[in-house]
């Protein structure tokens, strides 16, 4: 299966997950959080994202392209582990195990949230606080939500800490336990932020 | 006299009351189905895994009684030098050699390491690693058609931070560890990519990093290491594989812009 560019897939793979995925999903829960100050707030910051200039050509290389790569190169990468957690049940050996988990989620997550938002925009809905309201009335969507969120927050704090390995730029053990640290507070930080604007719409 | 009697008898009592037992994974060629055989021996201070083989090979009685054939393995140095007794103990990759037998619950579980392949027993083929060893050129070329002279001199320092990743004896323990090191890629594991680190540090050894750091970005190179770190916890010699790895991540980093952005001096 493997091929000679692989190295070059992989660092891209890495690349692509923090700029401009990673960034995008941190705006993106940040952008939600305005639900926190009612329904009208949530709409105009919707109505400002959705009408960008060159929204499409922004959305397709800024989310879609680099989203669609990382996300099916990552389930090839997620598949060829053979996990051994129960082996060595180290923190890290769990983290690389729970990347793996949390990503193949991912997939079928942002499949199901983009059918259910984008796709149903394009097809002529409207995306505003009330869409995501009625999404969120059922109690199954909620928590299928809330686990989306928690799946995503937590593979981009941990890939942040992965990024910086794969990139050279954290060598020593202290400085990735000291990132594994800034990884978790990361975690936790847009965890709180992406889950209130959950709530916000129940 | 009457104190060394009564050591003599203690000793043989503690042998006589003890017994260990093993389960051993065996398979009898390269192709064939692999099944359990556990063994039942007397206890003997200080007895470690190899003693117990050596004592199944003397007399090869498995636990029902019946006679078998005693167990293949390899070993040389007996001193966790040379890596050749690596298996799977009690779930565990690591060197029979110094496992010792008290440290260990019983009944004591040994397996090949089935990353690689098994010819026999608990006997593998590490061959996949000497090879990856070959195409990393692990080595410093010195040789030529006239005397060289001498080389750079390395700083002391260095020489002693380098000689901790010299102690790698490719036992197979790192790879076998590793989630990443099967059959689904091509990975040639923790071990190799330090081995890399080693010889880019020499001063001579430096004079041809860049064929390395190619090597290492194609194919089963450090494209393939997912961080689980696992190498590291495993590593018999307390050699800092993860470092290694991140280090040569940034070396083959600079050396892929070095590539495509740089000049034609690929080495500096």
């Amino acid at each position: 299966m493997s091929r000679e560019s692989d190295f070059y897939l992989r660092r891209l793979h890495s690349l692509l997950g923090i700029i401009p995925v990673g960034l995008f999903v941190a705006q993106h829960l940040v952008i939600n959080h305005f639900a926190t100050r009612g329904p009208e707030a949530f709409n105009n910051a919707s109505n400002f994202m959705g009408n960008l200039p060159f929204v499409l050509f922004l959305e397709w290389f800024i989310i879609y392209i680099p989203l669609l790569f990382h996300g099916f190169y990552g389930v090839y990468i997620a598949f060829t582990a053979n996990n051994n957690v129960q082996r060595y049940g180290t923190f890290r050996n769990w983290m690389f195990m729970l990347q793996r988990i949390t990503g193949v989620f991912l997939v079928v997550f942002i499949a199901w949230h983009i059918y259910q938002t984008r796709i149903q925009k394009a097809l002529g809905a409207d995306v505003d606080y009330d869409m995501m309201a009625d999404i969120l009335a059922n109690p199954f969507m909620l928590a299928f939500y809330i686990a989306g969120v928690v799946a995503a927050t937590f593979h981009l704090a941990n890939g942040v800490w992965s990024f910086l390995v794969s990139w050279g730029i954290t060598q020593s053990p202290r400085s990735q336990q000291i990132v594994t640290y800034v990884s978790m507070v990361i975690f936790l930080i847009l965890t709180v932020i992406g889950v209130q604007a959950l709530f916000a719409f129940v | 006299m009457s104190e060394n009697n009564t050591a003599v008898q203690e000793r043989e009592q503690q042998t006589a009351q003890k017994t260990v037992r093993f389960e051993i994974r065996r398979q009898d060629t390269a192709d064939s189905q692999p099944y359990w055989e556990s063994f039942v021996l007397d206890y003997r201070p200080n007895m470690n895994v190899i003693s117990a083989l050596m004592e199944i090979r003397r007399n090869p009685v498995n636990a029902d009684g019946k006679k078998t054939t005693p167990v293949n393995w390899e070993m040389s140095c007996l001193e966790e030098v040379c890596g050749a007794c690596s298996m799977v103990i009690n779930g565990r990759p690591r060197q029979s050699c110094t496992a010792i037998v008290d440290q260990f619950t019983q009944p004591i579980k040994l397996e090949p390491m089935k990353t690689f392949p098994v010819v026999r027993d608990l006997v593998v083929d590490r061959e996949f690693m000497f090879d990856s060893l070959k195409k990393i050129k692990a080595w410093v070329p010195i040789d030529g058609t006239y005397d060289l002279g001498e080389g750079p001199r390395m700083p002391e320092r260095k020489r002693q931070w380098a000689y901790e990743l010299s102690k790698c004896m490719t036992c197979g323990v790192c790879l076998e560890a590793c989630p990443n090191v099967n059959d689904n890629t091509n990975f040639m594991g923790p071990a190799l990519l330090s081995q890399v680190r080693l010889f880019n540090t020499h001063p001579t050894g430096a004079m041809n990093k860049d064929e390395r750091l190619a090597t290492l970005m194609t194919d089963g190179g450090i494209g393939e290491c997912g961080n689980s770190q696992n190498c590291v916890v495993a590593c018999p010699k307390g050699i800092p594989l993860t470092t290694s790895i991140a280090a040569m991540n940034r070396a083959t980093n600079v050396q892929m812009f070095k590539n495509f952005f740089g000049s034609d001096h690929m080495v500096d």
